[in-house]
């Protein structure tokens, strides 16, 4: 509970701990309020904001709820980024846990396969992916955690590195373990913090990277994505823009709450640190 | 001069598996993609069951992955990225026709986000804590979170739509025929707006990385050193703080490189820059998988070659990189 508490206790920590309540709760509850398939026509095209009560947001250009929209939104947006950083977390833990732990040829192979991934704009490598497997929600989360992997691989094997020679490995070893036993059972579990700490970036940037391929038609076309929604809005920015301002505002929010989060478990963490 | 040029070779030889590894990956790729250059080509021109066999045994697509790879590793050895259907033209000539816009814009935002965000980084190291760091920290980051694509939409709905101070999109004014001083003057004025949409965004990055080096730099000896001969504060945070803190800010502009070119596709496409960006969504759009992954693969050797500009300047900024291998 100490760990909660003093997470609270930071600006930072309450902030993005506020913000990231609040999207939880809109992307759990979107089922509850908005039972409709939030695709479907729920009133005049075009309609306002705060005009009429039964429609908050107002609605697009084909009549859809826009506030539906947010709510369902959310749950793309939480599904997505979830699988995709606990993919790359995992990926990345391996990848680095191998090359740190075996060393040599292995280690060069591996490193060098992270190079050309970091070379390749991530983004970009996205982009292909998607455009040419297709679609789909699995595939966005796919080619999200191809393009962010990288960062944990790295941070992994650095760790490796540093505990690979510590005793209780070696004692690991002289009672006979086999070494990806070693590996799995004895580094990695010690080496994975430091990868944790990176998962607020990695869950912000798949949450930026889904909208911007959704916002470029490379969504799942069943799912409602702000990013998508955002493209939709483009057509009548002129004459509407809340269309594509709204889910904007709902995209800055979460983010924002995650790095927040994300800087007050670290300072909490440090205040832990420095009473210790 | 003798520890750049080694550094240079060693980063060149180094940056060979990794493009191969790279070229690997889009064959794959391409691999994968349902249909062939063939079935591309039939779509938009038409032809029979004969002359589809004929031309895939005149573009060697019959023979194995591995002959089809090694073909395409030699065509690439001659700069040769294939054939664009989309565009009926020579791949390589496309991207090089929209490379410079795209120079153009990551150039100037980044200059923008490192100017302004280092800038801003001094002030908030100058006194870590302050009222003042907090303010541009969180400031930055709630600029960090906001997605390129969206900040652009905004930018045109407030500064284009309504005050219409600066053009909607295009990188300069169709047929208007300006030279020179002038044409450089439209172009700059069609950038202001996309330039800023991706350089704000990446500013936290810098603004961050300044403050922390900085914030580190205090507790160093030669600070309290400093102190006590009685040199100026303001001496000592611009000559003393923040020179020790700009050096690793250099690495991150090559880091940042790759990144800034995912972002740009965004931002070309909003504001219909004919960049690389733009390209790559339009190769999407019309589902032309080589054009893509042609643009890949020039990103991949874009991004090696201002890594390796990055690591020179440093090298010449920072005497000890590299010495140990030029005294060898």
């Amino acid at each position: 509970m100490n760990h909660v508490r003093r997470f609270l206790a930071t600006p930072e920590g309450m902030a993005g701990g506020l913000l990231l309540l609040g999207f939880l709760l809109v992307a759990l509850s979107a089922p509850f309020f908005f039972p409709r398939d939030p695709l479907s026509i729920a009133g005049p095209a075009l309609l306002r904001p705060f005009q009429d009560w039964s429609l908050p947001l107002g609605t697009d250009r084909l009549g859809r709820d826009v506030l539906a929209g947010i709510f369902h939104g959310a749950r793309t947006s939480l599904a997505v980024s979830l699988a995709a950083a606990s993919a790359s977390i995992a990926v990345g833990a391996i990848v680095g846990t191998l090359a740190g732990f075996a060393g040599g040829a292995v280690d060069e192979v591996l490193m060098r396969v992270t190079d050309a991934f970091q070379t390749v704009p991530g983004f970009l490598l996205a982009l292909a992916f998607v455009s040419v497997v297709g679609p789909s929600l699995g595939v966005v989360v796919a080619a999200i955690a191809l393009s962010a992997w990288t960062g944990p691989a790295r941070i992994a094997r650095a760790e490796v590195l540093s505990i690979r020679e510590r005793d209780y490995v070696a004692s690991a070893r002289v009672a006979g373990m086999h070494p990806l036993e070693i590996a799995f059972r004895e580094i990695l579990p010690n080496a994975l913090p430091p990868v944790l700490a990176l998962a607020s970036v990695i869950v912000a940037q798949a949450i930026l990277v889904e909208a911007a391929l959704s916002f470029l038609g490379l969504g799942d076309p069943n799912r409602v994505t702000w990013g998508g929604m955002i493209a939709e809005g483009r057509a009548v920015l002129r004459s509407a823009p809340f269309l594509s301002i709204i889910p904007g505002i709902a995209l800055v929010l979460t983010v924002l709450g995650v790095y927040l989060a994300g800087e007050g478990a670290v300072e909490a963490s440090a205040a832990r640190r420095s009473l210790a | 001069m003798k520890r750049a040029l080694l550094l240079l070779r060693r980063r060149l030889i180094g940056s060979i598996p990794v493009l191969l590894i790279v070229i690997v990956g889009t064959f794959l790729l391409l691999e994968a993609a349902p249909g062939d250059a063939v079935d591309a080509y039939v779509v938009s021109t038409g032809g029979d069951a004969g002359m589809i066999e004929a031309l895939r045994q005149r573009w060697g697509l019959d023979q194995s992955p591995m002959t089809r790879l090694a073909t395409y590793l030699w065509a690439l050895l001659h700069f040769d990225l294939g054939h664009s259907v989309t565009f009926s033209r020579p791949i390589l000539d496309v991207i090089l026709e929209r490379l410079p816009n795209t120079l153009l814009l990551m150039g100037s935002a980044t200059a923008l986000s490192f100017g302004l965000g280092s800038a801003l980084g001094i002030v908030a190291g100058a006194k870590p804590g302050s009222f003042r760091d907090r303010f541009l920290s969180i400031g930055s980051l709630a600029l960090y979170a906001v997605p390129g694509f969206w900040l652009g939409l905004v930018l045109t709905v407030v500064f284009s739509v309504q005050l219409r101070w600066f053009p909607i999109s295009g990188i300069e004014t169709i047929a208007s025929g300006k030279t020179g001083l002038d044409r450089a003057l439209d172009i700059g004025r069609h950038l202001v707006l996309p330039v800023a949409a991706l350089g704000f965004i990446y500013l936290a990055l810098y603004l961050r990385m300044m403050r922390a080096g900085m914030a580190e730099a205090w507790r160093q000896d030669f600070v309290l050193a400093a102190k006590a001969r009685g040199i100026a504060r303001p001496r000592i945070v611009l000559r003393h703080v923040a020179r020790n803190a700009l050096l690793p800010l250099v690495t991150m502009l090559g880091l940042q490189s790759a990144q800034m070119l995912g972002g740009s596709v965004v931002i070309e496409t909003v504001f219909s820059v004919p960049g690389l960006g733009r390209l790559a969504q339009e190769a999407v759009a019309s589902r032309d998988t080589p054009l893509l992954l042609g643009i890949i693969l020039v990103s991949a050797v874009l991004v090696i070659l201002i890594n390796l500009i990055v690591d020179i300047l440093y090298a010449f900024l920072d005497p000890r990189v590299g010495a140990s291998e030029a005294a060898a």
